[in-house]
């Protein structure tokens, strides 16, 4: 049976109140992972595993977050992501809004860009909600 | 090795549950100075401890081929410090384990009494980040789980007694 986007949210909100230690109040849907939650980087793997586990899903590696991408010479240059990699990232990322980050694409700020919201619109292409 | 955190493994079943005890004595030099004439056992060996019980829990189940690291401590909480005299009884869980790593829950008791609650998130290390193929040598692993008594009181999945894996038997056997 599928979850419906109101279960998917309040899945997705407990496993950021128990993956970062932030209280749920503070986990809304625009909230930014890393700005606003203060997620690290060792917080992705924690985060992939409980949203694994309360879904039943398996994430593979690269797909929430393309490092890949990032990493790949031929779509970085100069501490930013070229117009051929903003392709690719919008193909593999269809869950997140990268209209603010393709303004400005410097590698250093990705990390900055997903919110609670687009965690549960990949949870919801995943689970079919 | 010589960080050692725990004494002895008191029950460990294959990729579910393990106990450990870690005795604290004053014989510890540290507990001199943490503090002085007031001995406590710092929280976070507790948390090491717990870890090392996990890791090598977590360790065990793809047959310590794996480079087990804790990545992070998602939660922990402690109720009161341990002291000189007191025998701490570790128990951990695994809660789910990936191919990437594993998240373990656990306690600390002195006998009744809860003292610590921890999850503990673990990582699998990739060979090029950890610069090696195993984070120890296979003998030494191998002799610690001896000494820890691991396969001593070590039970697999289906609860019979736990064998020392075969490629870690190799691999210490081409050392030695």
């Amino acid at each position: 049976m599928a979850a419906t986007k109101e279960e998917v949210y309040t899945k997705v909100q407990g496993a950021l109140v128990d993956a970062l230690g932030v209280d749920e109040e503070e986990v809304t849907p625009e909230a930014r992972l890393v700005g606003d939650l203060g997620a690290e980087s060792i917080d992705f793997l924690d985060i992939v595993f409980r949203l694994e586990k309360a879904f039943d899903i398996k994430i593979p590696r690269g797909e929430l977050f393309p490092e890949d991408i990032l990493t790949n010479a031929q779509y970085v240059q100069n501490g930013r992501v070229t117009p051929e990699g903003l392709k690719q990232l919008e193909a593999r990322m269809p869950f997140a809004d990268l209209t603010n980050f393709s303004a400005n694409p410097v590698v250093q700020d990705f990390g900055n860009l997903l919110t609670v919201q687009d965690m549960c619109r990949y949870v919801e292409s995943k689970v079919g909600a | 090795m010589r960080w050692f955190w725990i004494d002895r493994f008191t029950q460990f079943e294959s990729g579910r549950s393990a106990t450990a005890v870690k005795n604290v004595s004053l014989a510890e030099g540290h507990l001199h100075d943490h503090f002085p004439g007031a001995p406590l056992m710092p929280n976070s060996l507790v948390i090491e401890g717990l870890a090392q019980t996990g890791g090598l829990l977590a360790a065990e189940h793809n047959d310590f081929e794996e480079r087990v690291v804790l990545a992070k401590v998602a939660k922990a909480r402690f109720h009161f410090s341990a002291t000189p005299g007191d025998t701490l009884v570790y128990q951990v869980t695994i809660d789910d384990i990936h191919k990437d790593g594993a998240i373990v829950s656990g306690t600390s008791h002195v006998g009744p009494r809860l003292q610590a609650e921890v999850q503990l998130v673990f990582a699998h290390l990739s060979e090029s980040v950890a610069g090696s193929k195993s984070l120890f040598d296979p003998a030494s692993l191998l002799a610690m789980l001896k000494l820890l008594g691991v396969f001593e009181v070590g039970r697999d999945s289906q609860g019979k007694p736990l064998n020392v894996p075969a490629s870690l038997l190799a691999a210490a056997g081409n050392q030695a």
